[in-house]
């Protein structure tokens, strides 16, 4: 390959290619309801967690669909489990479930 | 015989069907449950996308109404009975029509804002619904909040009652988008120092000149679009209201004080509609909506001979759609009854 | 000399068998108590608590009152099985002892007395009472217990008579020790008559009559055929003694330690433990959590009940859906004869299969808010129910409650959801981040609009203050003349939410309170029966279109004498519902707001 003389830093680059998508295939089959999210972040501004951090439950779901699960681990540890996000939820996301399933799937990664 | 054909529904879709089966010289009887015609249409200022004035198209419904149209106002129908392809209809109020052919076009309702609790209609006093805001444009005494303010900030929020899996409507209303946007251009034009927000999802431009619409609301008015949906909102002391919603763009929450906020209500099945389905048996779809003959073929004919359909009881449509369709439900129906 | 004879070989072995896997098992359970269980088992054994532990396990073992409770034929034949049996026993017992000629009383020979000792003379304290006293009652007793089993004949095609219409399936250990069990009185009735028949006499007036017909019809034969029927006999008993620890008899050795355990003041714990253990033992896979639990009743849920749970987690088949898949709504737990937790013994299972989720709370500010003798907390939920928030509002300018709004700006989580998933650990986290923000507040009065906030600060939170659901804060305010009512009387139906009836027994404050504004309708499922809304932070795997079956189901009820509101004391019941009741749904307190007059405008 040419060298073009630059590259894109390997930290802003989401290599979807290399990234581990375990996390989402179990989410897949153990939480589906997870597919059906459009992003419209009604989630996270209702959020309790959010509402004292930077917890952003919209943003797990699309760090596990890209395979992101580094970041994920710390994330996800930031949920109270409230439920307010499902009650607002337009598409009837099970987040709590999704919660319990992303680190079911992370144990299962070791 | 001259055949006779029943139509229920004197909205757009009813007056448009019942005037071009009048021209195919057929005997038409129409009943309309309210005292005038003319349905929604009335509750509207200005249309989509040139901001028209409502009235021009009421004209020319009303124009068309002909002396061989008998037409029943304030006349709800409450039971339709059916003996060898011969309907007999009748009204709350005794009338009895009859007929050899039933076409329905009894509409759609607006979801009633106050099911979403979360966003405070009918509990904070300057949460309004696309409706109200039309009726204030009507009135003409200008756009105020309920303390008699000029408000200096407006929200919209797009998607109220639609795509909604918690109000049990997965749909989407189709004009809510192109609604709030065409509000929020006569906002301006109303109080050109204000600032307006539209909170959406999506933004659905799906017709002719829709997105150029939108296209001169950000460039000619200033009209700011936030994509997030709104989860919930407060009121300050002042009747101001307070919104919260993620601004997915940045990824982060957002909290804006407006001084009204004005919720874009979606189409939702008419209870009505769904009772006369009932009596004739034809099937409801999952989304509440009747279901046709066909999805793609025959749009027009109910799963019941004789039985016709017209305008937004099969789902959420604009205007200019709801003339078309009654004309070809109208069509389907004169050679229902008169077949060569 | 001592009686004998072979056929007694297979019912005295059994008999050893069962009486070791016994000793066995509870020496087991006991000795896995941790030590400070293990004190109050022993202080429990020499105190009047064991005296009250004996009594419960007469009435429930063998009376089966909750059994008679929920249904009399249930109970009847429970108890004619139990109480028949062990009265036999110990009759059985006197009777051999008195009629013994030895002073020997092997274990069997009560049991077969009657192929040993055919001829009974008259007691001298039968002559002035009963002629025939044992052999009269000996034969009551028989019939009592044919009785119950006639009844478990006909249960098995009629279970809708019993109260039941689903019951568990049989395992093959099962079916096995229930044909023993339900073979062993026919063939005792019939081995008796025989022996009665054959030698003339020693029969009561039942085994004596039948076997004078017998033996008319079946002659010298009848020697023969009592001596197989003695054999058969004890063979079923022998069988029945052996199957029983495999099979769900292994209930009855089992509850009865479970009765101790709760007397002597031992509790579940937040993983397994001896108590956890004795109570997936004594479940009787009775079935009657089946019927009462809506996820089968409505969603057609049918694998995750209470008794399919336990039988999962005992035979080691429990995974992940079945332990999530269950709203913990206490209804199971309220039916179950046994007295089992099952919400506690989901919980711990939830702590295996919910993942290592390790929390981190760090970011929760340490606040120091103002202090007020009365604070209110709305809770997450009641922050999407602005309507409450309203009415609260304006209930306290009203009464001229001078309160503290903790959490007006957004709630920390009472840490029951994080609970409920069996993260008892993290939940803590939250508890105790939540529990300083309010007992910086110096309160006296803590009032919440949530049931689920409320249930957890009195069960978990040992708060040094007054802990009020809002119904029975409102209710205190119009008794103390604070807020004055003008009642319209519209017809209401009420919803116990699970975590203030069942969860708090808070059944009375919310009644009373909606009596005095509108004109309450009775609803079939109430108080300690109440039907869940379906939106319960319990369940965690459901879609929503089974969830809203859920609240369809319950709303249909609700609605069955036609109500003009549904009110309920509870936001996340009341947004529930709102998305599928045709009338509106309202909280006690948006009740109570529009009834009093002449109010003085506030700001929601």
């Amino acid at each position: 390959m040419k060298d073009f003389g630059y590259s894109i830093r390997k930290d802003r680059q989401i290599d979807y290619d290399k990234n581990d998508k375990r996390v989402l295939h179990y989410l897949e089959k153990h939480e589906p309801s997870i597919l059906t999210c459009i992003a419209c972040g009604s989630c996270t501004a209702t959020c309790s967690a959010g509402n004292f951090s930077d917890f952003n439950i919209r943003l797990v779901q699309t760090l596990f669909r890209r395979g992101e699960t580094e970041p994920l681990k710390l994330e996800i540890r930031k949920c109270m489990l409230c439920g307010k996000c499902q009650l607002v939820c337009p598409r009837g996301v099970n987040m709590r479930n999704m919660i319990l399933a992303i680190q079911t799937a992370i144990d299962k990664l070791k | 015989m001259m055949k006779r054909g029943i139509v229920i529904g004197g909205g757009i879709a009813g007056v448009t069907a019942a005037s071009a089966l009048a021209k195919l010289g057929i005997e038409v009887a129409l009943l309309e449950k309210e005292p005038e015609v003319g349905g929604h249409l009335r509750n509207w200022d200005r249309l989509f996308p040139s901001r028209r004035k409502s009235t021009e198209v009421l004209q020319f419904l009303t124009k068309q109404i002909n002396s061989t149209i008998s037409i029943h106002t304030n006349q709800k129908v409450v039971s339709i009975q059916e003996k060898h392809g011969h309907f007999v209809v009748e009204t709350e109020k005794g009338l009895i029509v009859e007929g050899d052919s039933i076409l329905l076009a009894t509409g759609f309702e607006l979801f009633d804002a106050s099911k979403k609790e979360e966003y405070g209609y009918g509990i904070y006093e300057n949460v309004i619904t696309s409706v109200e805001l039309e009726r204030m444009f009507q009135d003409g005494k200008g756009i105020l909040t309920q303390q008699g303010t000029i408000p200096k900030r407006i929200g919209f929020i797009h998607c109220v009652g639609s795509r909604d899996e918690k109000v049990g409507h997965l749909y989407c209303s189709k004009v809510c988008c192109v609604t709030g946007v065409k509000q929020a251009i006569e906002i301006k034009e109303t109080i050109p120092e204000a600032e307006v927000f539209g909170f959406y999802m999506d933004l659905r431009m799906f017709d002719r000149y829709f997105e150029e619409m939108y296209f001169e609301a950000q460039q000619q008015w200033g009209i700011n679009f936030i994509r997030g949906r709104l989860s919930e909102c407060s009121e300050n002391p002042d009747h101001s209201i307070l919104v919260k919603v993620e601004d997915t763009l940045t990824s982060r929450p957002l909290r804006m004080t407006v001084d009204l906020l004005v919720l874009l209500v979606g189409f939702i099945p008419s209870a009505e509609t769904n009772q006369l389905a009932s009596m004739l048996e034809i099937p409801i779809g999952e989304d509440g909506f009747l279901e046709p003959v066909d999805e793609h073929t025959l749009t027009n004919s109910a799963q019941h001979p004789g039985v016709f359909l017209a305008g937004a009881l099969k789902g959420p449509v604009c205007i200019s759609e709801t003339f078309a369709d009654a004309r070809a439900t109208a069509v389907q129906m004169a050679a229902y009854l008169n077949p060569y | 000399m001592i009686s004998f004879n072979l056929f007694v070989l297979p019912f005295s072995l059994g008999l050893i068998y069962l009486l070791y896997m016994i000793a066995r098992w509870w020496y087991k359970w006991i000795s896995a108590l941790n030590p400070n269980d293990k004190t109050r088992f022993r202080n429990g054994l020499f105190s009047p608590r064991f005296f009250s532990a004996v009594k419960e396990v007469f009435l429930e073992s063998l009376i089966h009152r909750k059994m008679f409770k929920r249904n009399a034929l249930m109970g009847y034949m429970h108890m004619s099985f139990a109480l028949g049996w062990f009265l036999l026993i110990i009759l059985g017992n006197i009777e051999s002892r008195i009629y013994s000629t030895t002073h020997i009383n092997p274990p069997y020979y009560p049991i077969f007395l009657k192929f040993f000792i055919h001829d009974k003379t008259v007691l001298w304290f039968e002559i002035y009472t009963v002629p025939g006293f044992f052999r009269f009652i000996m034969d009551l007793l028989l019939l009592f217990i044919l009785s119950g089993l006639a009844l478990a004949i006909v249960k098995r095609s009629k279970s809708r008579w019993f109260g039941m219409t689903r019951t568990t399936h049989y395992q093959l250990t099962d079916k096995v020790a229930l044909t023993c069990l339900w073979l062993i009185f026919p063939v005792r009735l019939f081995a008796e008559s025989f022996t009665d028949g054959y030698y003339g006499g020693g029969g009561g007036f039942v085994t004596q009559h039948l076997g004078n017909l017998l033996v008319l019809i079946f002659q010298e034969a009848s020697q023969h055929i009592a001596y197989m029927l003695w054999w058969t006999y004890s063979l079923v008993l022998g069988i029945f003694f052996v199957t029983l620890p495999f099979s769900r008899y292994w209930h009855i050795p089992t509850e009865i330690l479970l009765i101790f355990f709760r007397h002597f003041g031992i509790k579940p714990q937040a993983g397994h433990s001896s108590f956890s253990d004795v109570e997936i033992g004594a479940c009787s896979r009775c079935g009657v959590c089946i019927d009462v639990c809506q996820l089968g009743v409505a969603a057609h849920v049918h694998d995750i009940q209470a008794v399919y749970f336990i039988r999962s987690v005992r035979d080691e088949q429990v995974n992940r859906d079945i332990t999530l898949r269950c709203l913990v709504c206490g209804r199971c737990q309220q039916s179950c004869p046994v007295g089992i937790q099952t919400d506690s013994l989901r919980l711990i299972e939830r702590n295996i299969f919910s993942g290592s989720l390790q929390s981190d709370f760090g970011y929760l500010p340490p606040k120091t808010p103002r202090q007020a003798s009365i604070v209110y907390f709305a809770g997450c939920m009641t922050h999407l129910t602005p309507g409450i928030l309203r009415a609260i509002k304006g209930i306290f300018l009203q009464a001229g409650v001078n309160y503290l709004f903790l959490d007006e700006q957004g709630s920390v989580c009472c840490g029951r959801p994080m609970l409920l998933s069996g993260k008892h650990d993290q939940a803590m986290k939250l508890m105790e981040a939540n529990r300083q923000l309010i007992l910086a507040t110096q309160a006296e009065t803590l009032v919440t609009s949530c049931p689920i906030c409320y249930r957890m600060f009195i069960e978990m939170y040992d708060l040094p203050m007054q802990v009020v659901h809002h119904s029975q804060y409102i209710l205190e305010l119009i008794k103390t003349g604070k807020i004055p009512l003008q009642t319209h009387y519209k017809k209401v139906a009420y919803h116990d939410p699970c975590d203030l009836g069942r969860g708090s027994h808070v059944y009375h404050a919310p009644r009373e309170l909606l009596a005095k504004v509108s004109d309450l309708v009775h609803v079939k499922n109430e108080y300690e029966d109440a039907l869940c809304c379906g939106g319960s932070l319990g369940l965690y795997t459901l879609n929503p279109k089974k969830r809203n079956m859920v609240t369809k189901n319950a709303l249909d009820i609700l609605m069955a004498n036609q109500p003009e509101i549904i009110a309920t004391a509870c936001p996340l019941c009341k947004k529930t519902f709102a998305k599928l009741s045709d009338v509106e749904v309202l909280d006690i307190a948006e009740m109570v707001y529009p009834a009093i007059p002449d109010k003085t405008q506030v700001t929601a």
